[in-house]
C-alpha cells in the first residue's frame, strides 16, 4: 500500500511532519516498509528541451540532438524512436546515477559522436517498465527545471505493510482514519453528496443467485452515464497514480484505479455499447470460457462469480473485467457497478484462475458493505467533472448486507488482559475515533461498554480484539513489562530425559571429534529408495525440486553428500553427524529422531611420526557405542550381530541390538555400491543409533547410587587362549568367559585374534586377559587354577571352543 | 707415618684423575683389592707391635673408609653425567607439530536452540516436540487460519498425499501445532519452549525450504500482556548480552494471537559496521501475541478462565544476528570450513550460570 503525504493530508488534517508520521503508523500496526523519497533519486535531472535533431551520420535509428538544459546547450545522441525537435523531456548529466539501470553516466562516444547526456525513459527513471521511447513532459516546463517537480514525482512516497486482517486500510482514508485515532490530525469530512439521476438507466441488473449461492453477491449498485468523453486523466489525478507505480490509462479507468486506492472501493465501468440486454450476477457455468481484460483466457467451472450481458460473461466478480466490454478511448455510454462480493468465494476463484489483481486482493481481505452506494456516488462526480456525461438514477440489485455487530467490553479486561490500566473516559475516546458506536451497560453489578463494530473492521470479532484496539492505538510502548513470575523459586530442568539424551549424544559426538551438521530432511527418490525409502505417501506434491521431493528414510544419505562435496573442497579427513527425524511413514509414530554420523580418512594417515591408524568399522561401532552408553544403556547387555541393512557392506557391518526385536543402531562401512551412486569414491564408514528406540529410562526419585566395594585383595591376571571355529563370534566367546563366574572375573578383554599358523583352516585363536578380583580373601594357587578351569569348561559348552595348547 | 700420607694423597689424586667407572674400578682394585696397596699395608701389620700396631691399623682403616668414600662419591658423579650425556644425547625437536586431532563443533543451530532454552527454562518453561508432517487441523484450522484464510496464502505450504485431494497432509509451516497438541493433552498452567524444524515451499537468498523456530506458550490465569513484554524483554538482553538493549513491540497480526505484536531490537548500521544494541535503527526479531481466545476454545480450554501469551523466533535469524552470519543457505551446506568457523565446542554448554 502506497501513497504520498500529500494524499494522505487530503483525509487527514495535520500538521506532523512526515517523520512523525512514519513513526506512528509503525507503532499502530501500519508497518512502514519504506518511504521512497523520489527527488533525491531524481535530484540531478532536469526537464531539457530537444532543440534541433538530425540523423547520426553513421547509425540509422540514432539522432544527434541539441538540447536546452536551461543553463546550457548539450549535445545528446538519443536512440529513442519519439525523440523529436521541440519536445521536454527528462535530461540526465554525465556524472548522474540512473537509478533504473544502476548505472553512473559518463561522457559517451556512441558511434563516434560524443553524447553529453542521455534524454530517460520511464524505466531509466524507475516510474515503471517502459522502454519503448524516451519521457515527454505534456506540461510546459522551463528548460532547466527540476525533472521530479515536473513530473510530479517530488513527494516522498510512503509504503505500508497491510496485514490480512486491515482491508480497511488498503484505501488512503483507512489509514487517515487509524492515524486520526492515534492522535495526530483530525479525519476530514467524505462528501458522500447523492448525485441526481437525469434517466432512468437502460440497462438494469439481476441477482441470478440460488438460495445457497445468494452471498456470492448480495448487493450490486449500478449507474448509467450518457455521453462521456474518456479522455486523457487531468495531472493531479496522473501525478497521483504516478506517485505510486500506477500508469495512467485513461480517465474512466483512471477513476476506478484512484477509488481503489483512495476509498478502497473497487468499482467497474462497462463500456455499454458493448453490453447486449440487461446484466446478470450468476454462478458460471462449468467449462464456460470468460476473456479477460489481461488478454488471457479462462476456463471457468461451476463455482465463481461472474457478471454477464446475453452473451455470456463480462467480468468475474470482484476479480477482473471482460477484454470486450471495458471502456477505451472512444467509449461514450457507460455502465458503473459497485458491488459486494463475497471475501471467501473471490478467493477460491482468484486462487483457482491465478489470477492477482487489486479488485481481488481488497474484496478477499472484505470491504465496507455499506459504502457501495457512498462510493458510486464519489465516482460518479468524479466522471462528471472529468469526462461530462450524464448520469442515470441508480439501479439496485439485491441489499445492502445486514451488518451489526455488538461486543462487550469489560473494563478491567484492558488491564487484566492488555497489561495496562487506562482511565474509561480513554478507552472510549480512542473507540470513537475509530468509528466504535458503544453505550454503557451494567450486567452483574459490572459496568461495561456494548460496542457496536463498524461495517469497515469485519476483522473484530471479539472482545480481545476491542482491547487490542485501545492498546494498539495508546501504544504498546506504554504497556509496562513485567518480568515473569516464577512457578517455584527455581525452575524444574527444561528438557525431559529424552531430549537430554538427544544433547548429551550431540555434546559427546563433538567431543569425540565429529562435528554436526544440519541437511534438509527431504532428499531424491533414488537416495531414498537405496536407504529402504521412497514410498508414495512420503513424495511432497509441490517440492521445490526434484531432487527434493522426498521425506528421507535415513540421515546417512545427506552426510554422505556431504563427505564427497568436502573431500571435493580438499577435505581429506571428514567426520560428520546429525541428529534429526527420519521418516517410516506419514504418521505422527512414523518419525523417530536418529543420531547419525559418517567418518572418512583419505589422509593416507601420513605424519613425520610414523603412519596412524586409518578409521574403521571398530571407529564407528565405538560411537555408536558411546551413545547409547550416555544415554544409559548397559553397554554390556548390548549384542552386536552381522545383520545390518542392505545400504551397508554386508562383511563390515553389524547392528547393535538389546534383544531380537530391539534394534537399536547400525554401524557399518557404506556398501560400495551406494557409495558410487553417491559418487563419493574411497570408504566411507557410518552409524545410526535410533535413540526413540532405547529403553525408556525412569526419573528415579533418588539420586543415591548403589554402595561400591573396593577390594582390599590382590587382583590377579591370567591369559588364556582359545581355539574357536570361525563362526563363533569374538562376543560370544568372551561372554563364555565372563559367564564362568560372574562375582569372581571383574574384567576380560581381547588382545589377540589370530588365524593360520598350526591353526586348522576354519579356526582362529582368541587370546583373553581375566581379571581375577576377590572381596574377602587372596585367592590361593588352587583357587584360582579352579577358576581357570570353569573358564575353559564354560568356552567349550557355549562355543565349542578348545584351550590352545 | 708420612709414608701413609703420601700414600693416601697420591690415591686420592689419582682418583681425582680417573675419567669413568672403568678407571675408578681399576683404581678401586689396584688399592683396596686382593693385592691391593692398602690391603697389602694391612697385611702388613701382624709384622708391628703393641701400640704402633694400633696407630697404623687405625689410620689405615682411616684411609679405606675415605677411599671407599671418595671412590662412591665419584662413582655417584660418573652416573650423573654419564645419565646426563645419555639425555642429551636423546633430545627431541619439541617444536614438531603434535598428532592430528580432530575436533568436533557443534552446529550453530542447535547451539542457538540451546542458548534459548537455557534462558527461557529460567523462566520454568521446558522443551515440548511435536511432529514434522501434520494435518491441516493442527497446522492451520485449530490455530485460527481456515481454509479459506488470506495468511493461509503465505505460508507456502509444502503438501503430501495423504488420504486425498480433501484430506492432504503438510510439512509443518511452523511449531506452532506444538502450542496445540500440547494444550490438548495437558491442563493449564502450560509453559512450554518448542524447538523444531519447519518447512516453506520458498527458496532463494533469505528463505530456504526448512528452517527452525523455537515457539513459547505461557497459559495460566493471570499472565497478560505486561508479562509477554517483560518476558520477552529479558530473553532478547540475555540472549544478545546487551543489558540494556533497546526492545520495541509493534501491533501486528496473526491468526493465532490477539492482541498480536512484533518485536524488534535496537541496532545500528552507522560506518557499514552492524551493531545489536543503542542505535538509529530498528530490526524485527520475532512475533508474538496474546493466545486468540479460538485457539484456546479448539483446544477444550475456557478463555473466560485461562489466558496467556505466545511467540515464535526464527532460530537461523537469531544465530545469523548473533554471531555475524550473512547467508542463510550456508547453514545447510556442511561446509566444514563453515562449521569449524561458526561452530561451537562441545564443552561451550549454555546455562545462566556460566553464560549465553
Amino acid at each position: 500500500m502506497k501513497f504520498t503525504l500529500q494524499w494522505l493530508k487530503e483525509h487527514l488534517d495535520t500538521s506532523a511532519c512526515l517523520d512523525d508520521i512514519v513513526e506512528r503508523l509503525t507503532m499502530i500496526g501500519l508497518e512502514v516498509d519504506k518511504v521512497h523519497d523520489r527527488s533525491r533519486d531524481l535530484k540531478d535531472f532536469v526537464v531539457g528541451k530537444v532543440l534541433e535533431t538530425q540523423n547520426h551520420p553513421d547509425a540509422d535509428r540514432l539522432h544527434i540532438c541539441q538540447v536546452d538544459i536551461g543553463t546550457e546547450k548539450v549535445e545528446v545522441v538519443c536512440g529513442a524512436p519519439n525523440v523529436r525537435k521541440g519536445m521536454l523531456g527528462v535530461f540526465a548529466p554525465s556524472g548522474s546515477y540512473i537509478p533504473g539501470t544502476g548505472i553512473l553516466l559518463k561522457p559517451t562516444k556512441i558511434r563516434g559522436v560524443l553524447s553529453n547526456g542521455m534524454l530517460l525513459s520511464e524505466r531509466e527513471v524507475n516510474i515503471s517498465d517502459d522502454h519503448d521511447g524516451i519521457i515527454e513532459l505534456v506540461e510546459n516546463f522551463a528548460p532547466g527545471t527540476s525533472a521530479a517537480e515536473a513530473m510530479g514525482l517530488s513527494e516522498s512516497v510512503i509504503e505500508i505493510e497491510i496485514t490480512p486482517n486491515r482491508g480497511d486500510c488498503l484505501g488512503v482514508r483507512g489509514v487517515a482514519r487509524d492515524l486520526a485515532a492515534s492522535g495526530i490530525g483530525i479525519l476530514k469530512q467524505l462528501d458522500t453528496t447523492p448525485v441526481k439521476g437525469k434517466f432512468r438507466s437502460p440497462i438494469r441488473v439481476n441477482l441470478d443467485l440460488k438460495k445457497s449461492y445468494e452471498n456470492a453477491c448480495p448487493f450490486f449498485v449500478g449507474r448509467f452515464i450518457r455521453e462521456v468523453k474518456n479522455i486523457e486523466s487531468p495531472n493531479w489525478l496522473k501525478d497521483k497514480l504516478i506517485a505510486v507505480g500506477l500508469r495512467p490509462i485513461s480517465s474512466l479507468v483512471d477513476i476506478t484505479n484512484l477509488m481503489t486506492l483512495d476509498l478502497n472501493r473497487p468499482l467497474h465501468v462497462f463500456d455499454a455499447a458493448n453490453l447486449k440486454g440487461d446484466l446478470q450476477v450468476r454462478i458460471s457455468k462449468s467449462g464456460e470460457k470468460f476473456l479477460a481484460l489481461d488478454g488471457k483466457e479462462y476456463e471457468l467451472d461451476s463455482s465463481m462469480t461472474v457478471i454477464a450481458d446475453d452473451n455470456g460473461p463480462k467480468a468475474l466478480g470482484g476479480i477482473i473485467g471482460g477484454a470486450d466490454s471495458g471502456c477505451n478511448n472512444d467509449s461514450k455510454d457507460v455502465f458503473i457497478e459497485s458491488a459486494y462480493f463475497n471475501p471467501i468465494r473471490t478467493a477460491r476463484t482468484g486462487r483457482k484462475l491465478n489470477i492477482l489483481s487489486d479488485a481481488r486482493y481488497r474484496f478477499e481481505r472484505t470491504v465496507d458493505p455499506k459504502f457501495l452506494v457512498h462510493g458510486m456516488e464519489i465516482a460518479t462526480r468524479l466522471i462528471l467533472e472529468i469526462c461530462g456525461g450524464k448520469p442515470s438514477e441508480l439501479v439496485f440489485a439485491g441489499e445492502e448486507p445486514k451488518w451489526e455487530r455488538k461486543i462487550k467490553l469489560r473494563l478491567h479486561r484492558i488491564e487484566n488482559f492488555g497489561g495496562i490500566k487506562l482511565k474509561a473516559s480513554i478507552v472510549k475516546e480512542i473507540l470513537s475515533a475509530l468509528g466504535f458506536d458503544f453505550k454503557e451497560i451494567k450486567e452483574n453489578k459490572e459496568s461495561l461498554l456494548q460496542v457496536h463494530v463498524p461495517s469497515w473492521r469485519p476483522d473484530i470479532v471479539g472482545e480481545a480484539c476491542l482491547v487490542e484496539e485501545v492498546i494498539r492505538i495508546y501504544g504498546y510502548d506504554k504497556i509496562p513489562a513485567v518480568s515473569m513470575e516464577s512457578v517455584n523459586n527455581l525452575p524444574s530442568p527444561a528438557l525431559n530425559l529424552d531430549q537430554r539424551r538427544c544433547f548429551l549424544a550431540r555434546r559427546r559426538l563433538a567431543g569425540r571429534g565429529l562435528t554436526e551438521v544440519v541437511t534438509y530432511s527431504f532428499i531424491c527418490n533414488k537416495h531414498a529408495s537405496l536407504f529402504g525409502g521412497g514410498l508414495e505417501s512420503l513424495k511432497l506434491i509441490n517440492p521445490i525440486s526434484s531432487d527434493l521431493d522426498y521425506l528421507r528414510p535415513s540421515l546417512l544419505p545427506n552426510l554422505i553428500t556431504a563427505v564427497g562435496r568436502n573431500f571435493d573442497r580438499g577435505s581429506d579427513v571428514v567426520s560428520i553427524f546429525e541428529i534429526g527425524p527420519r521418516f517410516t511413514g506419514d504418521k505422527p509414530e512414523d518419525q523417530d529422531i536418529v543420531v547419525a554420523g559418517v567418518r572418512f580418512d583419505q589422509s593416507g594417515g601420513r605424519h613425520w611420526s610414523g603412519v596412524h591408524q586409518p578409521v574403521d568399522v571398530f571407529d564407528v561401532k565405538a560411537d555408536a557405542l558411546d551413545i547409547l552408553g550416555g544415554a544409559g544403556v548397559s553397554v554390556e547387555k548390548v549384542e552386536a550381530i552381522a545383520e545390518a541393512p542392505s545400504w551397508y557392506h554386508p562383511g563390515h557391518s553389524g547392528l547393535l541390538r538389546l534383544g531380537p526385536k530391539q534394534v537399536i543402531a547400525h554401524f557399518g562401512e557404506i556398501h560400495p555400491g551406494v557409495l558410487q551412486e553417491f559418487g563419493v569414491k574411497g570408504i566411507v564408514y557410518g552409524f545410526e543409533v535410533f535413540l526413540d528406540s532405547l529403553p525408556v529410562k525412569k526419573d528415579k526419585k533418588s539420586k543415591a547410587r548403589p554402595h561400591i566395594e573396593l577390594s582390599q585383595y590382590q587382583a590377579v591376571k591370567r591369559d588364556f587362549a582359545f581355539v574357536v571355529d570361525e563362526d563363533v563370534t569374538a562376543e560370544q566367546a568372551l561372554r563364555a568367559v565372563r559367564g564362568a563366574d560372574k562375582k569372581l572375573i571383574t574384567d576380560v578383554s581381547l588382545f589377540d585374534v589370530f588365524r593360520g599358523g598350526e591353526l586348522d583352516v576354519g579356526k582362529k585363536s582368541l587370546a583373553v586377559t581375566v581379571v581375577f578380583q576377590p572381596k574377602d580373601k587372596t585367592l590361593t594357587d588352587a583357587e584360582i587354577d579352579s577358576l581357570a578351569e570353569k573358564i575353559v569348561v564354560n568356552v567349550k559348552k557355549i562355543t565349542g571352543g578348545l584351550l590352545r595348547g | 707415618m708420612s709414608e701413609l700420607d703420601s700414600l693416601r694423597s697420591e690415591i686420592m689424586a689419582s682418583l681425582e684423575a680417573a675419567i669413568n667407572l672403568d678407571d675408578l674400578e681399576r683404581i678401586r682394585v689396584s688399592v683396596l683389592g686382593k693385592t691391593g696397596k692398602i690391603t697389602g699395608l694391612m697385611k702388613d701389620l701382624g709384622r708391628l707391635e703393641g701400640n704402633e700396631r694400633k696407630q697404623v691399623g687405625l689410620a689405615l682403616n682411616t684411609l679405606k673408609q675415605d677411599v671407599l668414600k671418595a671412590i662412591e662419591r665419584k662413582k655417584i658423579a660418573f652416573v650423573d653425567s654419564e645419565l646426563e650425556d645419555k639425555l642429551a644425547n636423546e633430545k627431541v625437536d619439541v617444536s614438531l607439530p603434535v598428532r592430528p586431532e580432530y575436533e568436533g563443533y557443534i552446529h550453530p543451530i542447535s547451539q542457538t536452540i540451546d542458548e534459548v532454552i537455557a534462558i527461557l527454562g529460567e523462566f520454568g518453561l521446558c522443551v515440548s516436540e511435536g511432529p514434522d508432517i501434520e494435518d491441516d487441523w493442527h497446522n492451520f484450522t485449530a490455530l485460527n487460519i481456515p481454509p479459506d484464510h488470506p495468511a493461509r496464502q503465505e505460508h507456502d505450504t509444502f503438501y503430501l498425499p495423504g488420504q486425498g485431494e480433501d484430506d492432504r497432509l503438510v510439512l509443518r509451516t511452523h511449531t506452532s501445532p506444538v502450542q496445540i497438541r500440547t494444550m490438548m493433552h495437558s491442563k493449564p498452567p502450560i509453559r512450554i519452549i518448542v524447538p523444531g524444524r519447519t518447512y516453506r515451499c520458498d527458496y532463494d537468498a533469505t528463505h530456504s525450504p526448512m528452517f527452525h523456530q523455537v515457539e513459547g506458550l505461557v497459559v495460566d490465569k493471570n499472565t497478560h500482556m505486561g508479562h509477554l513484554k517483560g518476558c520477552l524483554i529479558d530473553f532478547c538482553r540475555a540472549f544478545f548480552g546487551v543489558d540494556d538493549l533497546p526492545v520495541r513491540f509493534r501491533p501486528s497480526y496473526f491468526p493465532f494471537t490477539e492482541p498480536s505484536a512484533e518485536v524488534d531490537i535496537g541496532c545500528t548500521r552507522t560506518g557499514g559496521e552492524f551493531r545489536i544494541g543503542h542505535g538509529d535503527d530498528w530490526l524485527e526479531i520475532l512475533g508474538c501475541g496474546m493466545v486468540n481466545e479460538k485457539v484456546l476454545q479448539n483446544c477444550n480450554i475456557n478463555p473466560q478462565e485461562f489466558q496467556g501469551f505466545a511467540f515464535g523466533m526464527g532460530v537461523e535469524r537469531l544465530a545469523m544476528l548473533k554471531y555475524g552470519i550473512s547467508d542463510l543457505r550456508t547453514f545447510y551446506e556442511s561446509d566444514l570450513r563453515w562449521l569449524r568457523h561458526y561452530g561451537f565446542s562441545s564443552l561451550e554448554m549454555p546455562s545462566m550460570v556460566r553464560g549465553i
